[in-house]
C-alpha cells in the first residue's frame, strides 16, 4: 500500500478489508483472515472435504454453530424427525464435539438461526471479517463487520485455514434519507431498493446503507436490511458502527468486557467510512416515496407498493422480461391490472433470519392484538432466546389466542427443509426472503412482506395495507 | 479438483433471468451425500413430472440437447442460496462451462471448485447467441479458457475476463486449500500481531 492509499478517505469496507488482509497476489487476489467462522446443520458437506484431505479445523476458538435448517419447530424431539434430517442435526453434534466447536444445540435456549444467534450471542461484532455457508451471512454486515456467505468448499478452505482467497469487490452506496412513514418498516426498505436496482443490482459490490432512515433504524431493523442484499446480488451489506450498535453489544455474552470493551468501542467509532470516501456506485432513495410492499412475482424483485396492482407483462422493457413476468405471473396464479388487495392468501408464515427478531414479533402482536387469524398461521421464533424473551411479555398468548401457531426456533417454512412445506398451489404470506418458484414446497406461492403486513393479511385472509389496521398514533 | 482447459459441445439455451438455486437443486434433495450423484437433482422440478417422467418441453429434454456440455442463460444465473449441489448438479449431469451475462457471485465461486466454468460475456451477446441457438437446436460452441475465448454457434469469437489466479488453479486442476497451506507461517504471524492489536476477537 503507498502512504497515498492510507491517508486518502476510505470507506466501512476498505477499513474492515485493508485489516485482515494477509497478502495480496499481483494478479489482484487477497488472502483474508477469519474473524469468526458460523456453521450449521448444512455444514456436512464440508467437514466431510476436510475429514478426506486429513485436515483439523484450525481455529475451533473463533468457529461457531447452531443447528437451524434441519430443526423440527412443532416440537424439540428430534427423534420424531425423519431420518435423513436428524442425520444433518446429528451430525453437526458429532462434528462439532470432535472439532471442538461452540455450538448452540437443540435444547439449548441459545440455539435458533445462525444469523439471528451470532448478533444476540454477541458473537459478530464491528469491523470482523464473518463468512458462514449460507448466503444471508451478510446479516451480520448489520453491526459494522464484513459478512457474507459462502460455498462448501470455500467452508472447508476457512475450517482448515481460517483464511479466504477473494477478489476485491466494488462497493455501492445506498443512502435512505428522511423519514420512514407509518406502517414501514425495514422490510418495505428493501423490498423498495430491491425493485429499484434488480436482483442483479448488486452484483460483484459490498453495499454499504447509509442516510439518516437507516440511521434512525434499531439493529433489528438494519439486520433486516442487510439480510437480503444477496436478493439484490449483493456480496455483503453493512451499516456503519454507531452508538446504536454499540448499545446492543453492550454485555452480550461474547462481547469484549472490560478493558478490553473500552479498547473495542475506541476501535468501532474509527471505523465509519471517511468523509469524502469514495464509492464505485451511489444510490438515494427518499424514504417518505417508501409504502408498505408485498412481492408478486418469483424474484425479490418483483415487489410493488400494497396500493398497487399487479403488473401487465405487456409492458415489460423486453421480451426475455416479459416472458419472464409471463411465466412468474402463471406460477403465482395472478391476473395482470388486479389490486394487490384483493389477493387472498392460504397461509401466513411470521420468521425467517429476516424476520423472527423480538422487535419483529411485538410488532406483529400489536397488529394481531384483539383479532383473529382467519388462515392457518403460524409464528416461528427466530432463536430459544427470541421465544423466552415474547413468552415473558406475553406475545405467545396473543398469537395464540389468534389461532397461531407458536413454534420452537428454526429456518422452519423458509425453506421447508424441516418438513414445514407450504403445500402446491398454497398462498402464503411470508417475511421470509425468497420468493424463489419451489422455495417453501413444491408449487408453493410464496408472497413477501414485513411482519406487521403478514399479521394483517393473517387476521384479513388477504393482502391489506396494514396503515387501515394502526391506530392514529 | 478437476481441471479445465478448452471444450468443444452442444450448447443448450436456457432463456430464464434469474434462475436461482433452489430452481437448479430443489431443497428437499439436499441432505444427499455427494458421493450419490445430482445428475438427476439437477433442475429437478423444471425437468420432471409428479410421477417422475420427463417435460418434453424442457430444453435439456430435448433430443438435440441429449449432449449438451455447455449451458447458455439469461443474467443473474446462480442467484440465491449458496448451496454448491447447484454446482454438483450441472457438473454430473456433464456440463462443464455456463455461459451468462451475469452471476450469482457465490454460485460463481462454487463453480471454480468443481471444473465448472463460468463465462460472463455482455448481455447483448448472449441474447444473440441464444436466439441463434434456438434457431439450430444443437449447434457447437467452443470455450477455450488459456485463450479466454468463446466461439458462438454463428462462428463469432468473442473473448472473456476471469482471475488470473482462478484461472491457473483451473487449468491445472489444482485446489486452494494446498496452495494456502503452503502460506502457514505467514497466517501464523498475522494472527499474533493482529490478536495483539485486538485481544478481543
Ligand atoms: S431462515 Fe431461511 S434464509 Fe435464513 S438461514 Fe434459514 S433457510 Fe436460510
Amino acid at each position: 500500500m503507498s502512504p497515498n492509499e492510507t491517508s486518502r478517505p476510505r470507506t466501512l469496507f476498505e477499513k474492515i478489508w485493508f485489516r485482515h488482509a494477509i497478502r495480496t497476489r499481483e494478479d489482484g487476489a487477497t488472502l483474508l483472515s477469519i474473524d469468526r467462522h458460523l456453521i450449521h446443520d448444512g455444514s456436512r458437506a464440508a467437514f466431510q472435504f476436510l475429514a478426506e484431505r486429513g485436515l483439523p479445523l484450525r481455529r475451533p476458538d473463533r468457529t461457531f454453530g447452531t443447528p437451524d435448517h434441519y430443526v423440527p419447530t412443532a416440537s424439540r424431539d428430534l427423534s420424531r424427525a425423519e431420518p435423513h434430517r436428524r442425520e444433518m442435526v446429528e451430525d453437526l453434534q458429532k462434528n462439532a464435539r470432535a472439532a471442538g466447536v461452540t455450538l448452540f444445540d437443540l435444547g439449548d435456549a441459545r440455539q435458533g438461526i445462525v444469523h439471528v444467534v451470532g448478533p444476540e450471542q454477541g458473537i459478530s461484532q464491528p469491523g470482523m471479517v464473518i463468512v458462514c455457508g449460507d448466503s444471508h451471512t451478510a446479516t451480520h454486515g448489520a453491526l459494522g463487520a464484513l459478512a457474507f456467505g459462502i460455498g462448501a468448499s470455500e467452508v472447508s478452505h476457512v475450517m482448515a485455514t481460517q483464511t479466504l482467497w477473494q477478489a476485491k469487490p466494488k462497493t455501492m452506496r445506498i443512502s435512505i434519507e428522511g423519514r420512514l412513514g407509518k406502517g414501514v418498516t425495514a422490510k418495505d426498505v428493501i423490498l423498495a431498493i430491491i425493485a429499484k436496482i434488480g436482483a442483479a443490482g448488486g452484483t460483484g459490490h459490498v453495499i454499504e446503507y447509509a442516510g439518516s432512515a437507516i440511521r434512525s433504524l434499531g439493529i433489528e431493523g438494519r439486520l433486516t436490511i442487510c439480510n437480503m442484499s444477496i436478493e439484490a446480488g449483493a456480496r455483503a451489506g453493512m451499516v456503519a458502527p454507531d452508538d446504536t450498535t454499540i448499545e446492543y453489544l453492550a454485555g452480550r455474552p461474547y462481547a469484549p468486557k472490560g478493558a478490553n470493551w473500552d479498547k473495542a468501542v475506541a476501535y468501532w467509532r474509527s471505523l465509519p467510512s471517511d468523509e469524502g470516501a469514495v464509492f464505485d456506485r451511489e444510490v438515494v432513495l427518499d424514504a417518505a416515496e417508501i409504502a408498505p410492499m408485498v412481492t408478486w412475482g418469483t424474484s425479490p424483485e418483483d415487489a410493488a407498493p400494497i396500493t398497487g396492482r399487479v403488473p401487465d407483462p405487456a409492458a415489460a422493457p423486453s421480451a426475455e422480461r416479459r416472458e419472464g413476468m409471463e411465466r412468474a405471473l402463471a406460477y403465482m396464479g395472478l391476473t395482470p391490472g388486479m389490486p394487490l388487495s384483493e389477493v387472498a392468501v392460504d397461509r401466513v408464515f411470521i420468521g425467517s433470519c429476516t424476520n423472527s427478531r423480538i422487535a419483529d414479533l411485538r410488532a406483529a402482536a400489536k397488529i394481531v392484538a384483539g383479532r383473529r387469524a382467519v388462515v392457518p398461521a403460524m409464528v416461528v421464533p427466530g432463536s430459544g432466546l427470541v421465544k423466552a424473551q415474547a413468552e415473558a411479555e406475553g406475545l405467545d398468548r396473543i398469537f395464540r389466542d389468534a389461532g397461531f401457531e407458536w413454534r420452537d426456533a428454526g429456518c422452519s417454512m423458509c425453506v421447508g427443509m424441516n418438513g414445514d412445506l407450504v403445500a402446491a398451489g398454497e398462498r402464503c404470506a411470508s417475511t421470509s426472503n425468497r420468493n424463489f418458484v419451489g422455495r417453501q414446497g413444491k408449487g408453493a406461492r410464496t408472497h413477501l412482506l414485513s411482519p406487521i403486513m403478514a399479521a394483517a393479511a393473517a387476521v384479513t385472509g388477504r393482502f391489506t395495507d396494514v396503515r387501515r389496521l394502526m391506530g392514529d398514533a | 479438483m478437476e481441471k479445465f482447459e478448452r471444450l468443444e459441445a452442444v450448447a443448450a439455451p436456457l432463456a430464464m433471468l434469474n434462475v436461482d438455486t433452489d430452481q437448479i437443486t430443489p431443497a428437499r434433495f439436499l441432505w444427499r451425500p455427494r458421493r450419490d450423484g445430482y445428475a438427476r437433482i439437477l433442475f429437478h422440478d423444471l425437468r420432471f413430472n409428479d410421477d417422475g417422467s420427463e417435460k418434453p418441453e424442457f430444453v435439456l429434454n430435448r433430443p438435440e440437447y441429449r449432449q449438451a456440455r455447455i449451458l447458455v442463460a439469461g443474467r443473474n444465473f446462480g442467484c440465491g442460496s449458496s448451496r454448491e449441489h447447484a454446482v454438483w448438479a450441472l457438473h454430473d449431469y456433464g456440463f462443464r462451462a455456463v455461459i451468462a451475462p451475469s452471476f450469482g457471485d457465490i454460485f460463481f465461486n462454487n463453480s471454480f471448485k468443481h471444473g465448472l466454468l463460468p463465462v460472463v460475456l455482455p448481455e447483448a451477446r448472449v441474447g444473440t447467441i441464444l436466439d441463434a441457438l434456438q434457431r439450430s437446436p444443437g449447434a457447437r460452441m467452443s470455450v477455450d479458457l488459456e485463450a479466454q475465448r468463446v466461439v458462438g454457434p454463428d462462428g463469432v469469437t468473442d473473448t472473456f475476463a476471469i482471475d488470473p489466479f482462478r484461472k491457473r488453479l483451473l487449468l491445472e486442476g489444482l485446489d486452494d486449500v494446498g496452495f494456502t497451506l503452503s502460506c502457514q507461517d505467514e497466517i501464523a504471524a498475522f494472527e499474533r500481531a493482529y490478536e495483539r492489536e485486538f485481544p478481543w476477537i
